[in-house]
């Protein structure tokens, strides 16, 4: 249906491109002179309209900081962040943020939570788009009832039924599923892809998670160790929805986990971090002879 | 609960959620069961106390300390005097004029120091080193001030509950979750919005709570401010009782008063507390 082969391939990198991360840099200042802490070193990305990317990297290595500084939370030290070509001064609400503890306000009931984006529409209009993301995301029915009441996964999902209703064109999503049980996880993954689809929303996704990013991304943007800067990048050409016992799956995984394990061990992996193609050779090969159509 | 809305939450897309929990049990707010434990126990341990208050007083031979039916007695004549519904009135029209000018004061200026880093910077030490100061102290000056009156009390009142306001209402905005402020920022609410859908429910479950201790510290104050500045009210009672007559049944009949109804104001909090804009904050510990 959406499958992304078309916008990631785009010759001309300022038509489609949805974030534009340029030499971006982040530096917290220590408390003694000399003592501050490189966060994010000279970090370029671009993200095409309507991909999935997923950034990935070992844990406190600052992706969750460069999310933030991409959605306007944080301020950079260094570099610009671009969004359909804009200079980002802060958050904005054609681009929503889901928090990985969860950001619904438990003193609304879903319905109101839904309805947090829609403050402009009118009652009537405002009553039918609750509705359809609340019948969206599985949770038709539930309505005037408190988050508290919902099991995590149900949260999660009342959050990106939230984010939906407010119809933005892009979606920021930090480990969302972080805090849920394995199968949850595995059906919100599932879920996730199936509304990304329907709705072509563009989707910057954080994970420490391979397998996560594996089943979800059309590219993953591997991040090394603080200070974080682009590792890799690869492209996970893989029909969806996705096999996970499949050869090109346990490929793609393995070479994300080679390429994250070997810096571990002090010889980093470097591939050319501004270029799409830069970081899969043969992988790119199979997944043409593996994709229908 | 409506029946509907359970049926919906038992619809199969619940149980479709490997980790959800029962929301059935969280949804529906059971009152107090008025069982064994609520009423049958307090009350055994009530009676306990007055037969050891009976014994004692019986044992030491002495009439320092008036007996539980002579207070009760006591109690009896205020009623057929009058007294007792006149001095009540009183003590509650006091506390209620005091309270209700600490909270209109209290909530919006605590809102305003929770909000703004700089003014609470600027408050805050002077706020903490009058709070320490008990309203009793400030008596004389209240008498000076506003003569024997009901506005001397009041004052008091005021002074005793406006801190406690101020202070929790302060906390419950610093409280605030970033992440819930940030949710508002990115969804591009307007100032008034952040207020009305994040910043106000956010803190009531702890204002109201802030304002259940300053009612309680308010209770406090009416009395000994009604030992000194006026001549009705509870705290005259017990006074007037012990001055003219040197009644202590009257004095201990007083201190029951001052006991129930002090109960009896926390139980009405309490019930605010209870309030469907409060309870997402409680649920949990009613379940």
């Amino acid at each position: 249906m959406n499958e992304p082969s078309g916008p990631g391939r785009s010759a001309d990198p300022c038509v489609a491109a949805a974030v534009v991360v340029r030499d971006l840099g982040l530096t917290f200042p220590g408390k003694r002179a000399g003592g501050e802490v490189r966060v994010l070193e000279r970090i370029n990305i671009d993200v095409w309209a309507g991909e999935f990317v997923c950034l990935i990297g070992p844990s406190g290595c600052g992706k969750t900081t460069l999310l933030n500084v991409i959605a306007g939370f944080q301020k950079a030290s260094r570099g610009e962040v671009y969004v359909q070509g804009e200079p980002v001064h802060g958050p904005d609400r054609r681009r929503i943020y889901i928090f990985q503890e969860g950001s619904v306000f438990p003193w609304l009931t879903v319905g109101e939570n839904v309805a947090l984006g829609l403050m402009a529409k009118t009652e009537a209009e405002r009553r039918g788009i609750v509705q359809h993301y609340l019948d969206m995301v599985g949770l038709t029915g539930f309505e005037r009832v408190y988050p508290r009441q919902l099991s995590g996964g149900m949260r999660q999902r009342l959050e990106l039924a939230r984010a939906l209703a407010a119809d933005p064109a892009i979606l920021y999503m930090d480990e969302p599923f972080g805090a849920l049980d394995y199968f949850t996880r595995f059906k919100m993954r599932a879920d996730l892809i199936r509304i990304w689809q329907r709705e072509k929303k563009t989707v910057l996704f954080v994970t420490h998670d391979i397998d996560e990013a594996v089943q979800l991304a059309d590219r993953i943007i591997v991040l090394s160790p603080r200070p974080a800067s682009v590792q890799a990048i690869v492209d996970v050409d893989l029909p969806r929805p996705r096999d996970t016992s499949a050869p090109n799956y346990l490929h793609a995984r393995d070479r994300i986990l080679g390429i994250m394990g070997v810096n571990l061990w002090g010889d980093p992996a470097t591939c050319s971090p501004d270029s799409g193609n830069g970081g899969n050779t043969h992988l790119d090969e199979r997944d043409r002879i593996r994709a229908p159509t | 609960m409506s029946s509907l809305e359970a049926s919906a939450i038992s619809s199969p897309s619940a149980g479709r959620q490997p980790g959800g929990q029962d929301p059935q049990g969280a949804a529906s707010s059971r009152p107090l069961p008025l069982s064994y434990g609520a009423v049958f126990l307090p009350l055994i341990v009530v009676a306990v106390f007055l037969f050891i208050w009976d014994l004692s007083v019986r044992l030491s031979g002495r009439v320092l300390f008036p007996k539980p039916f002579d207070v009760a007695l006591g109690i009896i004549e205020l009623v057929e005097q009058g007294l007792l519904f006149k001095y009540v009135v009183a003590s509650l029209f006091r506390v209620t004029w005091g309270f209700t000018l600490a909270v209109l004061v209290g909530v919006p200026f605590g809102l305003f120091l929770g909000w703004f880093r700089q003014a609470r910077e600027a408050f805050n030490p002077l706020i903490q080193a009058l709070r320490p100061i008990s309203p009793i102290a400030w008596i004389p000056l209240a008498i000076l001030w506003f003569g024997v009156s009901d506005a001397a009390p009041v004052f008091l009142i005021f002074l005793a509950s406006v801190f406690p306001t101020t202070v929790s209402t302060m906390a419950a905005v610093q409280g605030v979750q970033t992440v819930h402020l940030r949710a508002a920022e990115n969804f591009g609410l307007t100032k008034f919005q952040l207020f009305r859908w994040v910043i106000v429910p956010a803190t009531l479950p702890q204002i109201v709570t802030g304002l259940r201790i300053a009612l309680g510290v308010a209770w406090l104050v009416v009395v000994a401010a009604e030992m000194i500045a006026v001549n009705s009210g509870l705290g005259y009672l017990i006074i007037d009782a012990r001055n003219a007559g040197k009644r202590y049944d009257l004095v201990v009949a007083g201190m029951v008063l001052i006991g129930f109804i002090g109960w009896l104001l926390d139980l009405l909090m309490r019930q605010v507390e209870r309030f469907p804009a409060m309870r997402w904050a409680y649920g949990a510990r009613n379940e």
